[in-house]
């Protein structure tokens, strides 16, 4: 009896050794989401590189995800979780995800993680972010060279720098076609809040705006652009399905080079921790189509996006005046990296406080 | 004997009948009976969804029990779901409607913040006692504005008192975006982080902390409270019958003042257990819904404290276990919220079984209504 | 379309969701059953509206769809609370969670399809009159329902026998029950119509406001509306009036940020919260108020023998 017992027992350790020496061929990569893959906005993008890992390494690595993840408590669970079923390397997509993700990674050393749009960085925690910036000052020369009451309407989610930086640089874009371009700000309080990113977008138009674009997830501002004939730019993904006659072009998070270069490093074992802040060069920021638009001002828009690619133009290329009138970068300048990473102020134009 | 005529049949009536005093048999049988139905159905919805459904709900409710790692999670999130919970389980025993307990959880967060961020020096036990408290009181003070709103102008509670959950969010969202905003975190909505004696001791490799001591003490107490004081019986008499109370000289007002100090108290203490423990600072959000949760929570208990316990716990594991089957088998984190929308009807059903008997009779159509037997 | 046609139409727009859910359940109230599920029906219209209309291309079938959606739900809440006799409070809290899992998995196939948008009324000429146009003629027709409905259920509760039995039996069950009515059918009815309304008040989320689904879109509307029936006094012309304002309080929130006024905006998104306490107490201390309309067996299951 004892001896058919350890024989059963020895089945059963084999059996769930060879289980896990198959999962040991494919590296298991992990991520994180803080909303539904299907918000067709920030966790769509993401799980579009995940889903591009799949397709492309698919033979050597295989993915898996956890959608709604509250920051906090809930995202050092989720992480450690990952970490326990053996991923190799866990993208964790959101700020607020950033000391659960270098709590777990001090207990995983030789666990591989990638954090969104955070600062902090260890041997085993890389961050990456966008330079999405790049586009809005695109968007900004559009809107300018669109716009016939010379004024648009900005829906913001909350002034976090990255939101800030983006109302800057379309505003600056927008000042290089006509100076005196005005711009109105509304906060919706809100990542995703459908409802009341449809209101602030029909009481910006109200106001005067005839351009909208928001910083925020979902369609719905380009939806009410699209009932009220003025146009609109998407955000995170092309969404022109639900505005094609309103929407100019859309600032597209592409995150599936990035996340597909990482996993192969890891796959090779040349992944070591970095700082990625990509941009139209690396194609982490990419434009949609240009459409709904005359020949000149896409000819424009491409230059700019050209221009922008090879390094020839930052949008943050001195003189820029702050809101007060005080310089923030002189003429020969660029406003530094640590100052747009933390930005707490508007340029000049900007018709709102924070 | 109360009976209770229910017209599904002409000829035949469903009768729920009115026991003589609650079925002691079907006061512990109704929450297994509402686990047993909650997880037939959810099995059928997993098949429907073209998922197992047998090692769908392995995944779902057995597999964070197996290993210790799941379950010092579980026993985690837990905690402030029982803290919460026990605090409302008596106010609703009382017939008051605390609906705001997350609004509460978050002003404690706010005020036992305090003590790290504007006194950050103040190294010392005393240090965490003081937060500890200012928690507790924090969410004690704005559980009142309901309170006072109900006993001295007759609004009803169950709106304000939710009205002022956002009112609550709003607020913490200011805090950490203005004033309490990290100096050195690239202006990102996050205080600095809590050091030394500003944090919760915890214990193991795992995340146990202090406050899942807290929770159980806090049940135990007010299960004794409960059980064996005059207080315990003002609050069961009042709930059950308002008028009798009266009677008896128990004051309605003060019974208000009394749940909602309790329930907020422990539902701000919650809120400072979690920043000053598993999270370690202030942000944007710091509360999954617990405040709504624990509603479930204190009726699952049958709205006793230590049933609270064991509710958190199902609770917890319902979290984690949805977790597992996403990770498993891909679907979606809704299946959670579903369950326990399912789990806190099926509870609601089944316990009409401890105060009703189901029985079925014959009848003429059209017989008077008059029952007043006997 | 001048700036203040616009603005008032905003406001309509965010008004009328609030109004129809609310309608309903001020009807639910008035038979003496407090339901707060109305946050679970009206993500359920939501959810069903879009999916009916997004498969077979008809706005129209879609917004059926939504009633029934609505109707079914209460029905679940109605068996529980009106036959099995189990809390109304903790009841209606189940159905909003049910309400928001199932809808949530439902729509799981429908997140980031283009939806069917109801289309605006359109009357050659009168459409296109100067400044009142739009505001009268031009809206969408669920607009238009929603101000029928709250003629309609104002009508019947204060003129019509059916309307009486209905106040009867949120007013006194037992003595309605004595006098041969059947109190539990009476509130059956009442709360299917409530049910009904809150489907619709979804269908308008999904298929006029923002014409495509999205997870929890509902946002906390069920809970204003369930603030404005007491807010109201359990009178359709003055629920009425409060959805207005607060959409009013809600979009001006909006308009003084657009405006660049130097205040923050979590005080102006605060404000819709603060002006509902503040309506509260003002009608709550007004005893002659709040007190005439008040259904006085509110949130009491029926027990006819007690």
């Amino acid at each position: 009896m004892k001896k058919l017992l350890t024989t059963a027992a020895s089945i059963a350790l084999v059996s769930a050794l060879s289980i896990s020496a198959v999962a040991a061929d494919k590296l298991k990569v992990g991520f994180i989401y803080i909303g539904p893959p299907g918000d067709f906005g920030w966790t769509y993008q993401h799980d579009q590189g995940r889903q591009a890992i799949d397709a492309r390494l698919g033979d050597h690595a295989e993915t898996v995800f956890v959608e709604n993840v509250p920051e906090g408590p809930d995202a050092e669970r989720t992480i450690t979780r990952l970490a326990r079923q053996g991923a190799g390397l866990i993208f964790t997509t959101s700020f607020g995800y950033m000391d659960p993700t270098l709590n777990v990674a001090a207990k995983f050393p030789d666990v591989k993680f990638e954090h969104a749009t955070g600062y902090k960085r260890t041997d085993n925690v890389s961050t990456y972010g966008a330079r999405f910036y790049e586009g809005r000052y695109v968007i900004g020369q559009i809107a300018a060279k669109m716009s016939k009451s010379g004024v648009a309407g900005y829906i913001g989610s909350f002034p976090i720098p990255e939101v800030v930086r983006g109302i800057n640089a379309f505003l600056l874009g927008a000042q290089t076609v006509n100076p005196d371009f005005k711009l109105k700000v509304v906060w919706a309080n809100s990542w995703f809040d459908p409802g009341r990113e449809a209101d602030a977008a029909k009481v910006l138009i109200s106001q005067g705006a005839d351009i909208i674009t928001q910083h925020t997830d979902s369609t719905a501002a380009v939806q009410v652009a699209e009932a009220q004939g003025v146009y609109a730019f998407g955000q995170a993904s092309d969404m022109a399905a639900f505005a094609p006659n309103a929407l100019l072009t859309s600032i597209i998070d592409n995150w599936a080079d990035y996340y597909v270069d990482r996993t192969q490093a890891v796959l090779d074992g040349s992944w070591v921790s970095t700082d990625t802040f990509g941009g139209m060069d690396t194609n982490m920021v990419q434009m949609g189509p240009f459409v709904n638009m005359p020949a000149d001002v896409k000819a424009m828009a491409e230059t700019t996006t050209a221009a922008i690619t090879a390094g020839e133009l930052h949008p943050f290329a001195g003189p820029v005046y702050k809101q007060d009138g005080s310089l923030a970068a002189a003429e020969g300048e660029v406003v530094d990296l640590g100052t747009l990473l933390g930005m707490d102020w508007y340029v000049k134009g900007v018709d709102d406080q924070l | 004997m109360n009976k209770l005529r229910k017209h599904l049949e002409l000829n035949v009536q469903l009768i729920l009948e009115k026991r003589p005093q609650s079925s002691g048999l079907m006061n512990l049988f109704s929450p297994l009976l509402a686990i047993v139905l909650t997880v037939v159905v959810g099995g059928l919805i997993f098949a429907a969804m073209g998922k197992p459904p047998l090692t769908a709900l392995y995944l779902y409710f057995i597999d964070p029990l197996t290993s210790w790692w799941s379950v010092e999670e579980v026993l985690v999130k837990a905690g402030p779901l029982v803290l919460i919970g026990v605090g409302l389980a008596v106010c609703f025993k009382a017939n008051v409607w605390n609906i705001g307990a997350e609004g509460q959880l978050t002003v404690g967060a706010l005020m036992g913040a305090i003590i790290p961020i504007l006194w950050g020096e103040w190294q010392s036990p005393l240090a965490l006692l003081a937060m500890l408290c200012l928690g507790a009181l924090g969410g004690a003070l704005f559980a009142l504005i309901p309170a006072w709103l109900k006993t001295h102008f007759g609004v009803n509670e169950i709106l304000t008192s939710l009205m002022l959950v956002y009112i609550a969010q709003l607020l913490l969202d200011w805090f950490v975006r203005g004033p309490w905003k990290d100096p050195n975190g690239y202006n990102f909505p996050k205080s600095v982080s809590f050091e030394g004696w500003h944090l919760l001791p915890m214990w193991g490799d795992g995340r146990m902390h202090f406050g899942l001591i807290v929770s159980l003490v806090a049940a135990l107490v007010l299960f004794w409270i409960m059980r064996h004081t005059l207080k315990g019986f003002e609050i069961n008499v009042v709930g059950s019958a308002p008028r009798a109370g009266t009677f008896a000289g128990f004051s309605q007002t003060k019974m208000v003042w009394f749940c909602f100090a309790l329930s907020g108290g422990l539902a701000g203490l919650a809120g400072l257990i979690e920043v000053a423990g598993p999270i370690g600072q202030l942000q944007p959000q710091i509360s999954p819904n617990y405040g709504f949760t624990a509603i479930i929570v204190a009726f699952l208990g049958r709205l006793n404290p230590l049933g609270v316990i064991f509710a958190g716990i199902l609770l917890a594991i319902s979290y984690i276990g949805g977790e597992g089957i996403q990770i498993e088998l891909g679907i979606s984190s809704k299946i959670t919220q579903m369950f326990q929308g399912m789990l806190l009807f099926f509870i609601l059903m089944c316990d009409t079984l401890i105060l009703y008997q189901l029985k079925w009779i014959s009848t003429k159509p059209n017989q008077p209504t008059s029952g007043h037997a006997s | 379309m001048s700036p203040y046609e616009a603005i008032l139409l905003t406001i309509i727009t965010a008004s009328t969701p609030l109004l129809l859910a609310a309608i309903g359940e001020l009807v639910v109230e008035r038979s003496g059953v407090l339901n707060l599920g109305i946050e679970g029906m009206m993500v359920m219209g939501a959810v069903c509206g879009f999916a009916a209309a997004h498969v077979t291309g008809s706005a129209w079938l879609g917004v059926i769809a939504a009633t029934f959606a609505g109707i079914a739900t209460s029905l679940l809440f109605g068996l529980l609370t009106q036959t099995l006799m189990t809390n109304q409070v903790a009841t209606g809290l189940a159905i909003t969670l049910l309400g928001l899992g199932l809808s949530g998995l439902i729509g799981s196939g429908f997140v980031g399809l283009p939806g069917v948008k109801l289309a605006n009324v359109s009357i050659p000429w009168l459409s296109d009159l100067p400044y009142v146009g739009r505001l009268i003629f031009g809206q969408d027709p669920l607009v238009y329902v929603s101000i029928a409905l709250t003629a309609g259920v104002a009508y019947t509760l204060n003129h019509t026998r059916m309307g009486l039995i209905i106040r009867a039996v949120g007013q006194n069950h037992a003595s309605a029950h004595n006098l041969g009515y059947r109190v539990v059918a009476v509130r059956y009815a009442c709360i299917a119509f409530g049910g009904a309304t809150s489907g619709l008040a979804g269908a308008y989320l999904s298929l006029v406001y923002t014409p495509q689904w999205i997870e929890n879109m509902t946002a906390g509307r069920g809970w204003i509306a369930l603030a404005l029936v007491v807010f109201s006094t359990w009178i359709p012309g003055r629920l009425a009036a409060g959805a207005y304002l607060f959409g009013g309080v809600w979009i001006l929130g909006l308009y003084a940020q657009g405006m660049g006024v130097g205040i923050p905006s979590q005080l102006l998104s605060s404000l819709p919260y603060v002006a509902t306490i503040l309506a509260l107490v003002i009608i709550s201390t007004n005893r002659r108020l709040s007190l005439i309309n008040t259904p006085a067996s509110l949130g009491q299951g029926f027990v006819p023998d007690r």
